[in-house]
């Protein structure tokens, strides 16, 4: 062969991502005219269709990526489906707002096409949380999801697309990247047609999502310290720890990473631990965690989700058959030392504080390694103690009272449920909440004359928004043939009826309650 | 001075003179005086520049060759790729990248048509049917609509209107008999002999405007194929591809075809090529002898390659799914525009985004195709029935551009409107 002109090749796959970007903002400039029932329908289809496969979708989870606990992926996938819909029940992103008094009437405008990456860690999860936000605010959604996962998020995304299709939503408003490559998300991050990246995964890609040149709205990484201090109420603090860091083998960004107990009560809660699963380990067997978990000084990513008593088995450690999590004691917090690191599997670091005060320096110490503008949770029952600790610590969110695995996620506690957390300029991010809908739209704001002799309008009852007349796009029927004329608008009257709506969702709302008294009773 | 690195001009007059001089003086003296003074320079998308530097949105696609946009870098980049290995080829001996490319086009073509023979072009493609369609059926006679196109070379120009046939003396009525379109009866009336070996019918034709084919017509036309032992040519030159919202206009009737020809889009308007696919009936020739036609270029590998991408372009589903918002995007906006004009634009023809535009003077869209060039657009009246504007957006286009247009065509519309008003009443009737 002779010598070669340079030709740019686009990696494979790559082409075709475009397309779907393309087809997105088709798909996106119709939904941004659909009404607010037309969209609170869509949602709902979409969130039930969601829930119904959340259980077989949890386990293909576990089985294509090997690593957390299918039964609480069940609860993460229901609580970003239904869970989510009951949450954002009545919320509207959709009418205009309007502000008599101000003299402002703000329209909603959706981003358009959101490239949404999602990890292998909340696989199915995050999916549907990205999913269901871009439903409720009107956007079209292209995902590219963590390789590991690839199969999983895609069957996700087409069960939802089609649900949502079916509700009466634009042909192509989900779309996924069945073959994900660096490339390839490098060039959907960069292309013009992506109006806002949600990036959740590891911090190449959320900062690479910064770099792109479009908006971009990425969350670092979580690295979470506990302080119980001397005040807790110690059942139930050691409760909350275990199962929240025994939760989805602790493959969570939320889960717990380093516990700092004030020495006074640091026996009595490590025995109160112990009953709840939690294994102490000796100096020597922590050195030992130390090498199978964090060979030549960094992390194994074979460990990731994996049981603390496959860890132990792995150190050559006997542990009891029930234990949950691996409690590996240690002194100093600083980056050397490989146990004050994020552990995606159940190891928590156990360091002993003269008092909440040092504790609170110890926990400012975990996040200057990593996780910061993330989460951190206290056990206590002083006031001042606790306040001391949000205001100290270099956290967005701080769970109190309870396990921050589902409390820093909103999903026990009154935080936005989310599998995004912002973790704000802390963080290096540029959202500081939980990932919620508000975070997917702009308002054009209609502001007047504030002078009072200039009168506002009248808007009560007006509307831009309409519901589709028929399937979007229409069937490109020959304009000479009578076609069966707009299907009356989709899904309305065919949908499943009231009683039967509240039957599911009665049976979905025990299902999830039986799911966490579960999980809670261990 | 534009300069094009093996030749320049020192200006567009210099162009349109040695134009005149060295290439053909009534086709570059017609669109001077139809307002139309272009010369594409620049070419990108869908959007093509004037040597002056106008730029226009280009809705003519030559016919659909620029189906998937002027240019396209994917189609670029495989033939620059493909440049590297291959080149025309030989066309005696089996070849790489014609094999891929026919099994290819037979994975995706409607049922029933199992082999590929190439052409460099559609007129050539349409011969080679009408020759294989004779020697299946050992008939001579050939049955196509008034008004019909299907290219300029010895058979299929014989099959079209009288003005390009005449004019070289190649029209023979006793071989090649014209029906008028939609017209059941015509049609039942040419074929009862039995001594037909095929029509070929352009699924919308395009020269003529894209009259929509009656419901059931063509059903009827191909039905009557069967009766009477003739065969069924599909000319899906310009409804193929994807223009009409599936990959090939006649699969949403429902037919079959004895033989399909493809052509224009399939180039991605960088190689040129055609291709006929036939059944296994009308194969015959290609065992019996397969030298029987020859064509140096029919089929060159740069080609076969260009096609491969845009076969595969088109074919995909975010491509399907966005001509049907394309579609739906441009039925209801030229809705609006009809409320309007209601007098003047009188009925919009279409198929996917085949579109033919109806306006309501025997010249209609020649005022038309004026304005919209004055207005940035290209778009061309039909040459067979200058009412109606010839109307073909590109199946990958751009929400925004797509906005663009309309905003552009509806000016231009009634700027049209405005000049067929003004003109004396003689005029305003009389073509």
């Amino acid at each position: 062969m002779t010598d070669m002109i340079e030709v740019p090749i686009e990696a494979a796959g790559v082409p075709r991502a475009k397309a779907m970007l393309e087809r997105a903002e088709w798909a996106a400039r119709a939904f941004a005219r659909y009404d607010r029932e037309s969209v609170a329908e869509i949602v709902q289809a979409t969130a039930r269709a969601a829930a119904a496969a959340a259980k077989d979708l949890a386990y293909k989870a576990v089985a294509e990526t090997g690593f957390g606990v299918a039964e609480h992926k069940v609860l993460k996938n229901l609580a970003c489906s239904t869970g989510l819909l009951d949450h954002y029940r009545g919320h509207d992103y959709v009418t205009p707002r309007i502000d008599s008094e101000a003299k402002i009437v703000s329209v909603p405008r959706p981003a358009g096409v959101v490239f949404a990456l999602t990890p292998s860690t909340n696989p199915v999860a995050t999916v549907y949380f990205k999913t269901l936000l871009c439903l409720m605010t009107r956007n079209a959604v292209v995902i590219s999801p963590h390789p590991m996962a690839k199969a999983v998020c895609a069957e996700a995304a087409r069960l939802m697309h089609d649900a949502a299709v079916a509700a009466g939503a634009p042909e192509g408003i989900i779309q996924v990247v069945e073959e994900p490559s660096v490339p390839l998300i490098q060039a959907l991050m960069t292309d013009e047609r992506t109006k806002v990246i949600v990036a959740t995964g590891g911090n190449p890609v959320v900062r690479s999502a910064y770099r792109s040149g479009n908006p971009a709205i990425g969350v670092g990484p979580g690295n979470v310290p506990v302080l119980v201090d001397a005040t807790a109420d110690l059942r139930r603090a050691a409760e909350h720890v275990i199962t929240s860091k025994a939760f989805d083998n602790s493959i969570l960004c939320t889960n717990e990473s380093v516990l700092i107990v004030e020495e006074s009560v640091a026996d009595p809660l490590l025995r109160a631990m112990r009953g709840e699963g939690g294994h102490l380990l000796d100096a020597d067997q922590a050195e030992r965690i130390r090498t199978t978990v964090f060979p030549n000084g960094s992390f194994d990513t074979k460990m990731v989700g994996q049981s603390a008593t496959s860890i132990a088995q792995q150190a050559g450690i006997r542990v009891p058959q029930h234990t949950r999590v691996l409690l590996a004691p240690f002194d100093l917090v600083a980056p050397e030392e490989v146990l004050a690191h994020e552990k995606l599997c159940p190891v928590l670091g156990v360091v002993r504080v003269a008092s909440a005060r040092r504790g609170i320096d110890v926990a400012r110490a975990v996040l200057r390694i990593s996780g910061a503008g993330h989460s951190a949770a206290i056990h206590s029952t002083d006031p001042q103690t606790i306040l001391d600790f949000g205001a100290a610590v270099n956290v967005l969110r701080v769970s109190v009272n309870v396990g921050n695995s589902l409390g820093g996620s909103g999903i026990e506690t009154n935080l936005a449920p989310s599998m995004t957390i912002g973790t704000g300029y802390l963080g290096r991010s540029s959202v500081g909440e939980n990932l919620q809908p508000k975070h997917l739209l702009n308002f054009t704001r209609l502001a007047y004359n504030s002078d009072d002799t200039v009168p506002f309008a009248d808007f009560a009852g007006l509307s831009p928004w309409a519901a589709p007349a028929g399937p979007v796009p229409s069937y490109p029927h020959a304009s000479n043939v009578s076609t069966p004329q707009a299907d009356p608008a989709p899904a309305r009257s065919a949908t499943v009826s009231d009683d039967g709506e509240a039957q599911l969702r009665e049976d979905l709302r025990r299902l999830i309650i039986e799911e966490l008294t579960n999980i809670i009773k261990g | 001075m534009p300069d094009y690195g093996v030749f320049s001009f020192d200006s567009k007059d210099e162009v349109l003179a040695k134009s005149k001089e060295f290439w053909n003086p009534g086709k570059t003296d017609f669109w001077i005086e139809s307002g139309v003074p272009l010369v594409i320079d620049r070419r990108e998308g869908y959007l093509i520049y004037d040597m002056s530097g106008k730029r226009l949105i280009d809705v003519h696609l030559n016919g659909g060759t620029y189906n998937v946009g002027h240019r396209n870098p994917e189609v670029v980049n495989a033939v620059m790729q493909a440049m590297q290995h291959f080149d025309i080829g030989n066309h005696h001996f089996p070849s790489l990248a014609r094999t891929a490319l026919a099994e290819a086009l037979i994975a995706t073509a409607p049922p029933g048509l199992t082999k590929v023979i190439y052409g460099s072009g559609g007129g050539e493609a349409i011969d080679i049917a009408l020759k294989t369609a004779r020697h299946a059926t050992q008939r001579r006679k050939i049955v196509s609509i008034q008004k019909g196109y299907h290219g300029h070379t010895g058979l299929a120009v014989a099959t079209g209107d009288d003005r390009f046939a005449k004019l070289f003396l190649s029209d023979s009525p006793e071989e090649f008999v014209h029906v008028p379109f939609n017209d059941h009866d015509a049609m039942h009336d040419a074929l009862r002999a039995g001594d037909v070996a095929a029509v070929i019918m352009e699924t919308i034709p395009a020269t003529f405007g894209f009259p929509l084919p009656h419901p059931g017509y063509l059903e009827t036309v191909k039905q009557l194929c069967e009766q009477y032992g003739t065969l069924y040519i599909a000319d899906e030159v310009q409804t193929g591809l994807m223009r009409t919202g599936e990959l090939w206009g006649i699969s949403k009737h429902g037919i079959e075809p004895d033989m399909l020809v493809t052509g224009k889009g399939l180039s991605g308007g960088l190689y040129p090529i055609s291709a006929v696919l036939v059944s296994e009936r009308c194969a015959g020739w290609l065992t019996e002898d397969g030298f029987g036609h020859i064509s140096t270029f029919g089929g060159a590998e740069l080609g076969c390659i260009a096609a491969m991408k845009t076969l595969e372009i088109c074919n995909r589903p975010e491509t399907r799914s966005m001509v049907h918002y394309i579609s739906d995007f441009m039925a209801n906006a030229m809705r609006s525009i009809q409320a309007r004009y209601p007098d003047w634009f009188i009925g919009v023809r279409q198929n996917g985004v085949v579109m033919g535009l109806e306006f309501d003077h025997p010249r209609g869209a020649n005022f038309v195709t004026k304005h919209l060039y004055e207005g940035g657009v290209w778009a061309i009246f039909s040459t067979l029935d200058p009412r109606v504007l010839q109307f073909k957006p590109g199946i990958l286009l751009h929400p925004e551009l797509a906005e663009e247009l309309i905003e552009r065509v509806q000016v231009a519309i009634g700027k049209a409107w405005d000049e067929v008003r003004a003109l004396p009443r003689t005029q305003r009737i009389a073509s």
